[in-house]
């Protein structure tokens, strides 16, 4: 029986984190509400050790350590451009932990032989399945992010046959363990698991792996939660329901910013072929203009809107752009951001870079309040962006971002895009608005561009 | 009621806690939200020092260390990003407007 005291301290912790996930939803209590979070954490992780006799105390808090530091290093390392990948990875491994954990009670369960509870070892196999595929699946995710592997779909001719036959064989492994529980059953499981993780993110395109961070978020929430039922612990077991439950409206909420249901994200790309984008136009003309030209359309506009988007803050070139758009500022010109919902590689990943550069918050536009103001504006100013902006969202339906909403950037009156190269956006396409008479290029780095339109700019 | 009964009250309420405390999220919090929501499961953290403790063969415990040191990257990672991130937002310059989050 655990000591009432150590069910107390549970129940604080587990009344921490529902305070944190209330704090982390309003950008004033966000702070607070994370700081709660992990105070939390740190007295389940201390009363823990009250709860029963434990052995092995040294080699445990010498893990912990290890764990500590590693995910300290990595949390104050990482460029903000690649956090998504690191969330990815910090998930990837919490559900690699719960599926360890699972296997490890199955392994203590196996001793009590008929007398385990049947739906102890049912809870126990749906732990190590799901903890499993979002380890697997987080660490494609974190591959697709970090431009490891190829960041398209990725399809092949059995795929959906090897994805049908995984979630069966999954399925009938958990039944056998349930009738004869063995140890090697649960690896073959574990295996399985991870089979399933691979299998369900290869087919999902670059665009949409926030989408699928987010889901594997909430898998390892319920997963954690099935092995607090394994345990005997309350306090996983609501933890781990929180994160899964709210992950999982958090991934409606982000697939309904990207205008398609979860099940078009996640299978899409196996219904059609045309999916992976064309590569058919090319070499048509476009216009592109220097430094000069572009600064002379952005001095003499009374409205411009800025487009930012990942390529900005892989250059590091928010903070070039910020001076920008407060020297148009100075000239009387109203200059707003555009803010995509999913503009960056996460949703609200922009406005986390544009926030380090110190941009202030009420310039920050979200799409659905700026999109009226593109007719009136003289200039829309896009660097580093593309898919959202992408008309084909709306006008070809076998494009994988078709029914996207996109910033209406082709109505303004005229475009200039800032550019590296020709080379297509995150989700593989081509942008017809390259090509469109009202828009010109103005290639290079970003940062690079940036700082001499900058200057041009002054000395008009 | 019987155990699994209140296993199933305590899984049910906690699945609407969840899902009532984020409703109205902005979408500029989205990936805080997520990151923080990410840091919170790594409370297996718990599960993962209980079943080392208790575990009788040298494979068992190996394999649990490693359940505790994944669980641990998890957590204060997850928490101590969450928090960079969150640094950004508080160093904007006006001292915060109420924030009308938009719509989303």
């Amino acid at each position: 029986m655990i000591p009432t005291e150590v069910q107390l301290g549970y129940l604080a912790a587990a009344v921490c984190f529902i305070l944190a996930l209330k704090g982390l939803s309003s950008p004033r209590t966000a702070r607070r509400g994370n700081l709660i979070g992990a105070l939390g954490a740190v007295l389940a992780c201390v009363i823990v050790f009250f709860e029963r006799d434990l052995d092995h105390l040294v080699p445990i808090l010498g893990a912990v350590v290890i764990g500590a530091v590693a995910g300290v290093i990595g949390a104050r390392r990482v460029q903000m451009t690649q956090m998504p990948q690191l969330v990815a990875l910090f998930n990837g491994v919490g559900g690699g932990a719960a599926a360890l954990v699972a296997l490890l009670e199955l392994h203590d369960l196996t001793r009590l032989g008929d007398s385990a509870e049947r739906f102890a070892l049912a809870a126990t196999a749906f732990t190590i399945v799901v903890g499993a595929v979002s380890f697997s699946g987080s660490l494609v995710t974190f591959a697709k992010l970090q431009e490891i592997m190829t960041t398209r779909p990725v399809i092949f001719r059995g795929l959906p046959v090897a994805f049908g036959g995984s979630l069966v064989a999954a399925l009938a492994l958990s039944v056998l363990v349930v009738l004869d529980p063995l140890v090697i059953l649960g690896v073959v499981i574990g295996l399985t698991g991870l089979a399933l993780g691979v299998l369900l993110v290869l087919p999902v395109g670059g665009a949409d792996v926030p989408i699928v961070i987010s889901l594997l978020n909430a898998f390892t929430g319920i997963s954690v939660a099935a092995g607090g039922y394994v345990l005997d612990n309350t306090l996983l077991l609501v933890g781990g329901t929180l994160v899964g439950a709210s992950g999982t409206f958090l991934t409606k909420l982000m697939a309904t910013a990207m205008g398609r249901s979860l099940a078009n994200t996640l299978f899409g790309a196996l219904k059609g072929g045309s999916t992976l984008g064309g590569g058919e136009i090319s070499n048509r003309p476009v216009r592109s203009g220097g430094p000069q030209d572009v600064a002379i359309l952005l001095a003499y506009a009374s409205r411009v809107i800025v487009v930012p988007g990942y390529g900005l803050a892989v250059a590091q070139a928010q903070h070039a752009l910020r001076e920008l758009v407060d020297l148009l500022g100075e000239r009387g010109i109203d200059v707003d951001y555009a803010i995509h919902p999913v503009a960056g590689r996460m949703p609200g990943h922009m406005n986390v870079l544009l926030a380090e550069a110190q941009v202030p918050y009420e310039q920050l536009k979200e799409m659905d309040d700026v999109n009226g103001d593109f007719k009136r504006a003289d200039v829309v100013l896009v660097v580093g962006a593309n898919d959202v902006v992408n008309p084909a969202a709306k006008s070809t339906p076998g494009a994988p971002i078709y029914g996207m909403p996109i910033l209406r950037a082709d109505e303004a009156k005229q475009i200039v895009f800032m550019k590296r190269s020709m080379r297509p956006g995150f989700a593989g396409i081509e942008n017809e608005l390259l090509y469109d008479p009202k828009t010109t290029l103005l290639f290079g780095d970003a940062k690079d561009s940036m700082s001499k339109l900058l200057n041009a700019v002054k000395a008009l | 009621m019987t155990e699994s009964v209140v296993w199933l009250t305590i899984f049910v309420l906690s699945v609407f806690v969840g899902v009532e405390v984020i409703s109205k999220v902005s979408t500029t919090l989205h990936t805080p939200l997520m990151s923080g929501a990410n840091a919170i499961h790594g409370i297996i953290l718990v599960g993962a020092i209980l079943v080392t403790g208790t575990s009788d063969s040298t494979g068992a415990t190996v394999v649990g260390l490693v359940a505790v040191v994944l669980a641990t990257v998890n957590m204060v990672g997850g928490f101590v990003v969450t928090d960079r991130m969150l640094q950004m937002f508080a160093g904007r310059r006006k001292p915060a407007p109420p924030p009308t989050g938009g719509d989303a």
